[in-house]
C-alpha cells in the first residue's frame, strides 16, 4: 500500500469517478466505479450485467443443434472458439468421435479466429492507451481473417458452423490456395503489427508496470488464458488437457514475467505468431474425407454430467451440461473466461493511476457478451 | 380420426463413466484424506465427483485447497442446478501443480438454500456466487456482499430456476 497524501487533521474528500457503462473504452457495456485520493485509485467497483440475455436459461429451452447459434452471441469476437467449447461438451457427453479432417478444420479455423481476436485486441488496446494507427493495422489483418471466414461459413461473424459431430459444410476449392496467401500476409502482418507498437517507448512507459498481477492471486482469482500467462504461469488448456488434435501439433506457450500490461499484451502477440505454427502444421496433415459423424438428425445424449474445457482466446472456457437423456439440456452453464477475468481486475487496479484505468481494463481483454451471457 | 401411437418414453442411457489415471490416483488419495467427513465419492464421465452435506462444505474446501496432496488452487466454477425438490451447487476444481480435477457437490432446499461461502478458501468464489444468489437464490452464507450481480436492483424472483416462466413474463 502506498502512503495516503491525505494531510494529517485534513479531511479530504473521497472523489468517485463513474466509467460507463456507455463509455467507449469499456469495449461494451461495462461500468466501473472508481474512488480516488487525488489520482491515486484507492477503491474499485465494477459492475457488469447490462448486457445480460439468460443465455443459460435460454439454452433450456432450445434443443442441442440449436443452442450452437447462442453460443456464437457468447463470445462475439471468437465466435468459432466458443462455439467448440461447446460441440465438444456434448461429443464428450455421447463419447462420440469426430472424423478427422472435421477436427483438422476446427483447429485450423480455430486458430485463425485466435488471432482475428487478438489482431481486434491489438488494435483497440492502441486506442486504450491513446494510439490511433494500431487499429488501422489490427482491423487489416482481422479483415483478411473474416473474408476467408466469409467464403467457408458463410457469415463473418455468427458462423453457426460447427456441428455436434462435425462441421457444417466442407471447406471451398481455393481453400489451400488462399490458405497459403493468407499465412504469408499474417506473418507479415503480425511482424508490422510488432514493430509498430511494442518497443514504442510511450507505449512502453503506459504499460510497463502497471496493473500487475502476480501468479498465486492470478490463479486465486480465477485468471486465466494470456492474462494468466503473462503473469508466468504456463497454463494452457491446448497442453495441459489436449482436446481435438491438440497433441499433434508442436507449438510453444508464450508466458510473461512480470504479470504487467505489457506482458499481458505481448503474449498475445507471441500467441498469433504460435497459431500460425499450429494452422501451417494442421494445413500439412489435413487430409480429405468425411467431415461429419453417423449422428442422428436430433441429438439426445445420454444421462449424465460433462464439464468440458478449452482454450479460448480469453481463456479457459467451460462448459457445464446436465442432461437429462431428453432433446434439450437440463441445465447448461457457461464458465466465461472473461467473468473470471474481470475479478482480477479489483486487484489489479489497486494503488494505480487514475488515467491508467484504461489502459489495465483493455489488457484483459474482456467481451462483455460472455461475462455478461 | 386416426388415433397416432403414443411417442414411447425411452430409458435413457446413462453417460459411461472413463476415469483416466489422474482420476482414479485422485480417488483413492481423497478416500484417505477426507477419512473422518462424512462423504461420498464417485464419478460422472471423466471427474471425481465428491457429494457431501452443506455443513461439512467449508472443512472439505479447506483440505482440498490446503492438502500438498491435493493442491486444488484453482477454484474453476460454481455453478448452481435445479432439481426442483433441490438446489445443488457443483463446485469445479483443478489443481495446476498436480493436473487432476474434481467436482464437489452439495445439496440444499429450495425453502432454506443455505450455504457456506468459499470465498475465504479461492477468491475466484466471489462472483459465481454473487451469480448463484441473483439466479437461483441460494444464500451463500459468509459472502462479503451479495449484492446483484446480472440482474438489476430490485429484480424479483429467480430467472435461473425452473419454477421461473419462460414465455409469460411481463418485465414491465
Amino acid at each position: 500500500m502506498i502512503e495516503s497524501t491525505k494531510e494529517p487533521g485534513l479531511d479530504s474528500l473521497d472523489l468517485m469517478i463513474n466509467m460507463g457503462p456507455q463509455h467507449p473504452s469499456t469495449h461494451g457495456v461495462f461500468r466501473l466505479v472508481i474512488g480516488v485520493d487525488g489520482e491515486r485509485i484507492v477503491r474499485a467497483e465494477p459492475h457488469i450485467g447490462y448486457l445480460h440475455r439468460g443465455s443459460e436459461k435460454l439454452c433450456e429451452a432450445e434443443d442441442y443443434a440449436q443452442i450452437v447459434t447462442l453460443f456464437d452471441r457468447m463470445d462475439y469476437i471468437a465466435n468459432l472458439n466458443s462455439e467448440l467449447g461447446y460441440a465438444l461438451a456434448v461429443e464428450k457427453l455421447m463419447a462420440l468421435e469426430i472424423p478427422e479432417r472435421a477436427e483438422y478444420i476446427r483447429v485450423i479455423l480455430c486458430e485463425l479466429n485466435r488471432i482475428a481476436s487478438h489482431m481486434l485486441f491489438y488494435g483497440v488496446y492502441g486506442l486504450d492507451v491513446g494510439a490511433m494507427t494500431p487499429v488501422l493495422y489490427g482491423f487489416r489483418e482481422r479483415e483478411r481473417i473474416q473474408a476467408l471466414f466469409e467464403s467457408v461459413t458463410g457469415a463473418r461473424m455468427m458462423h453457426n458452423y460447427i456441428r455436434i459431430g462435425g462441421v457444417k459444410e466442407d471447406l471451398p476449392d481455393d481453400f489451400d490456395a488462399r490458405m497459403k496467401a493468407l499465412v504469408s500476409q499474417l506473418e507479415l502482418g503480425i511482424e508490422e503489427c510488432d514493430r509498430l507498437l511494442t518497443d514504442n517507448e510511450m507505449f512502453l512507459a503506459r504499460t510497463k508496470g502497471i496493473g500487475s498481477i502476480g501468479p498465486t492471486d492470478a490463479i486465486d482469482f480465477g485468471v486465466t488464458g494470456p492474462s494468466l500467462r503473462a503473469s508466468g504461469v504456463a497454463e494452457d488448456v491446448r497442453i495441459s488437457e489436449p482436446y481435438g488434435l491438440y497433441d499433434r501439433f508442436d507449438f510453444g506457450i508464450p508466458v510473461g514475467t512480470n504479470g504487467d500490461c505489457w506482458d499481458r499484451y505481448y503474449v498475445r502477440v507471441e500467441e498469433m505468431r504460435q497459431s500460425l505454427v499450429i494452422i501451417e502444421q494442421a494445413m500439412a496433415q489435413m487430409e480429405p474425407g468425411p467431415i461429419m459423424a453417423k449422428v442422428r438428425r436430433i441429438t439426445r445424449p445420454p444421462k449424465g454430467e460433462v464439464y468440458m474445457r478449452t482454450e479460448s482466446p480469453r481463456g479457459d472456457l467451460g462448459v457445464f451440461i446436465v442432461s437429462d437423456g431428453s432433446d434439450r439440456p437440463y441445465r447448461l452453464k457457461v464458465r466465461a473466461p472473461s467473468f473470471a477475468n474481470l475479478q482480477g481486475l479489483k486487484h489489479m487496479l489497486r494503488d494505480a493511476y487514475v488515467a491508467d484505468a484504461v489502459v489495465i481494463l483493455g489488457s484483459i481483454d474482456i467481451v462483455l457478451g460472455e461475462v455478461d451471457r | 380420426m386416426v388415433q397416432r401411437p403414443k411417442k414411447r418414453e425411452s430409458a435413457a442411457p446413462q453417460a459411461p463413466v472413463a476415469l483416466d489415471d489422474r482420476g482414479l490416483a485422485l480417488s483413492t488419495l481423497l478416500g484417505s484424506a477426507l477419512d473422518d467427513v462424512d462423504v461420498q465419492i464417485d464419478a460422472a464421465v471423466d471427474e471425481v465427483v465428491v457429494v457431501l452435506s452443506p455443513d461439512d462444505l467449508l472443512a472439505v474446501c479447506r483440505i482440498a485447497r490446503e492438502s500438498d496432496d491435493l493442491d486444488f488452487n484453482y477454484l474453476r466454477c460454481v455453478s448452481v442446478v435445479d432439481y426442483e425438490e433441490r438446489l445443488e451447487v457443483n463446485y469445479h476444481l483443478f489443481s495446476l501443480a498436480k493436473r487432476h480435477k474434481m467436482v464437489i457437490k452439495t445439496s440444499v432446499s429450495p425453502e432454506a438454500p443455505n450455504v457456506p461461502t468459499v470465498t475465504g478458501v479461492w477468491r475466484a468464489a466471489d462472483w459465481f456466487e454473487r451469480e448463484g444468489h441473483d439466479l437461483f437464490g441460494v444464500v451463500f452464507i459468509g459472502h462479503p456482499d451479495l449484492a446483484p450481480l446480472l440482474l438489476y436492483e430490485g429484480f424479483e424472483g429467480f430467472p435461473g430456476r425452473k419454477s421461473f416462466p419462460f414465455h409469460d413474463y411481463d418485465e414491465w
